[in-house]
């Protein structure tokens, strides 16, 4: 029997929903293997959090509130982590691989003594974890031979769970994070500002590319405007600045599977198809016929993008009325 | 000052990869170039190295010959000082093991800063700069867009969800580094001629007292994914309009 841990991500007092994905695969394991799972929210003041967490048919949501964990500092989350799956006797540790995620789970293994598979995608039925290699163009299965089991989750690759009802008691953690001793300050955080739907969240989402130019979102937000959908980019446009870090989406950027992707003005590098390339519904709007996103696209458009996406978004808009 | 800085090789992004019979890692003929990821780490130390004088900068890669090439190569090459090879076969250690491997480096080394690539492009794991850190108790910096050093401080920015996050960490520590953080230089003509005369010492695992070679993660079949299949190209707008609204149904 496992007791699995979850690790709950949120953002300024809000649960953010890839810890719902990822709760997804908790309860495919213990269906698989017997078992139960518990929450851990770690912060401070983020009681809101724990409450949100209620529904879910955990065993407890367990709550370390603690000025010190205000913000996800690697040595310190991972220490209280650590601490609680033990007090609690939890043999496994997961959380959905985002920047804190990744950040944070390793040293939570090395406190376990625990294995750790990075970006799960699937269960298999011998208790093997599946994950994308070489930015996904090979599929490997892996087997964790310690007895205490670290995961991150691809969120996109597990629907998000239901509520089942019930109220799960909130405990509170002692947390004991030492941040004093871990020699690590928390100096700034430069957060971008949107109103848009995350990109972990939408269901439809608008890519731009290098091609976009100083036009990247004259180009984008209109047609994101009249779809509620969330921008997304590519490296290069990136890297050249016509969009800020958090959009970049591929190998090294976010992971997302919406039901609807627009790659506009990008190519269609492996890194970046390594990031969208299980999206339901792709479209790709390019200049060159022979760019390798057409391979990967399920309607295709060769077009000059600043004529052809304005367009686009006129037409939708009139579909809406 | 010292630092250590990891120079790994992986297959090239685009090449065609075929799995090894006993289906665990790849195997063939494929080209190698050094991870991306290790060359922005590299320049990041000679950055720090040529702002800070009398900083010695140690790269270490795991592997076998081919590897040690590209410590040469892509390390010493563009200026690294010295060259470590530790050996092993890479199909068979996990990111756990690289990072007892790279502990007991740093034990007989002792520098004041790690550098690593936040991720290899072959295994993207994302694992051993942060298992390193906490295996040495110290404080990391992974994801790195800037570093600066200053005194026996790093000031270090980060690429987070949601934006950038800056964090001040006492040295010794760890940092993993994005693609943000520089553009790596060339090596020289002359750097590569160099290279070939710089300190390069050979490892065995032995050599470093790890309690064992244990693996807690071993890779049981490796697969190729169902590809996505193209699709059509519509003529116009008009006509992509109509096949998202009738045939996806996806607006
Ligand atoms: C280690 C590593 C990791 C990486 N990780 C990522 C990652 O996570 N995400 C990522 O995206 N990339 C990543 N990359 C970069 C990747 O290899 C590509 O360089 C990048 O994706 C290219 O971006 P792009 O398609 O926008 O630019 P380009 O390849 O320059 O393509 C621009 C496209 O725009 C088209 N175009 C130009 N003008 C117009 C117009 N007016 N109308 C229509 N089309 C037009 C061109 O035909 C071209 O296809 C990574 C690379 C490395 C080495």
């Amino acid at each position: 029997m496992s007791k699995v841990l979850i690790l709950a991500e949120h953002d300024k007092g809000a649960l953010k929903k890839v810890t719902l994905n990822t709760l997804a695969f908790a309860r495919q394991y213990v269906a698989k293997f017997g078992g139960s799972y518990d929450f851990a929210v770690l912060g401070h003041n983020v009681a809101g959090v724990a409450e949100a967490l209620r529904g879910y048919g955990a065993g407890a949501v367990h709550l370390a509130d603690h000025a010190d964990l205000a913000h996800p500092i690697a040595s310190a989350w991972a220490k209280v982590l650590a601490d609680l799956a033990k007090s609690i006797g939890a043999d496994m540790v997961v959380a959905p691989a985002t920047t804190t995620g990744k950040d944070v789970l390793p040293r939570t293994a090395v406190r376990l003594g625990a294995g750790m598979a990075s970006d799960i995608i699937a269960l298999t039925d011998s208790g093997a974890f599946a994950r994308p290699m070489w930015a996904g163009n090979l599929t490997g299965n892996v087997k964790i031979s310690t007895a205490n089991k670290v995961i991150s989750v691809r969120a996109s690759a597990f629907d998000a769970a239901e509520a089942t009802g019930g109220q799960s008691p909130v405990v509170a953690f002692a947390a004991d994070p030492a941040l004093a001793s871990t020699r690590v300050k928390f100096v700034s955080f430069d957060g971008v500002q949107s109103t848009r739907p995350d990109l972990a969240e939408a269901t439809t989402i608008v890519a731009g590319g290098r091609g976009l130019k100083d036009r990247f979102y004259a180009v984008t937000e209109p047609l994101a405007d009249v779809l509620g959908a969330a921008i997304g980019a590519t490296r290069a446009a990136v890297d050249d600045g016509y969009a800020p870090n958090d959009l970049q989406i591929g190998q090294t950027g976010k992971v997302v599977a919406p039901q609807l992707y627009f790659a506009i003005a990008m190519s269609g590098a492996v890194q970046h198809l390594a990031g969208m390339k299980n999206s339901k519904v792709i479209v790709a709007i390019n200049k060159n016929p022979d760019e390798p996103i057409f391979k990967v696209a399920d309607y295709g458009l060769v077009a000059d993008a600043f004529v052809a996406v304005p367009e686009l978004t006129a037409q939708i808009k009139a579909l809406r009325g | 000052m010292k630092i250590l800085v990891s120079a790994k090789r992986v297959s090239d992004p685009n090449a065609k990869l075929a799995i090894a019979k006993d289906g665990k890692w790849i195997e063939g003929d494929v080209e190698y170039i050094l991870n991306p990821f290790c060359e922005n780490a590299i320049e990041c130390a000679l950055q720090i190295a040529e702002a800070n004088e009398g900083t010695e900068t140690v790269a270490i890669g795991i592997g076998d010959d081919e590897t040690a090439r590209f410590i040469r190569q892509g390390a010493l090459a563009r200026g690294i000082d010295r060259g470590i090879l530790v050996s092993a076969e890479e199909a068979s250690i996990d990111s756990d093991l690289i990072a007892r491997i790279y502990q007991g480096v740093v034990h007989r080394e002792k520098p004041d800063i790690v550098l690593l690539g936040k991720q290899a492009i072959d295994g993207d794991s994302n694992q051993v700069g942060q298992l390193l850190a906490e295996y040495l108790g110290w404080p990391q910096a992974t994801f790195a867009s800037k570093v600066e050093v200053s005194g026996n401080k790093a000031i270090v920015t980060r690429e987070v969800d949601g934006g950038l996050e800056t964090l001040e960490v006492s040295l010794p520590c760890v940092i993993t580094a994005d693609l943000r953080l520089n553009e790596p230089r060339f090596a020289s003509l002359a750097g590569i001629m160099k290279a070939k005369k710089k300190p390069f010492d050979e490892l065995e695992i032995d050599d470093l007292d790890l309690e064992d070679t244990d693996t807690k993660v071993q890779i049981v079949g490796l697969s190729t994914p169902s590809g996505r299949k193209a699709g059509v190209i519509v003529k116009d707008v008009e006509e992509l309009v109509q096949k998202l609204r009738s045939e996806a149904r996806a607006i």
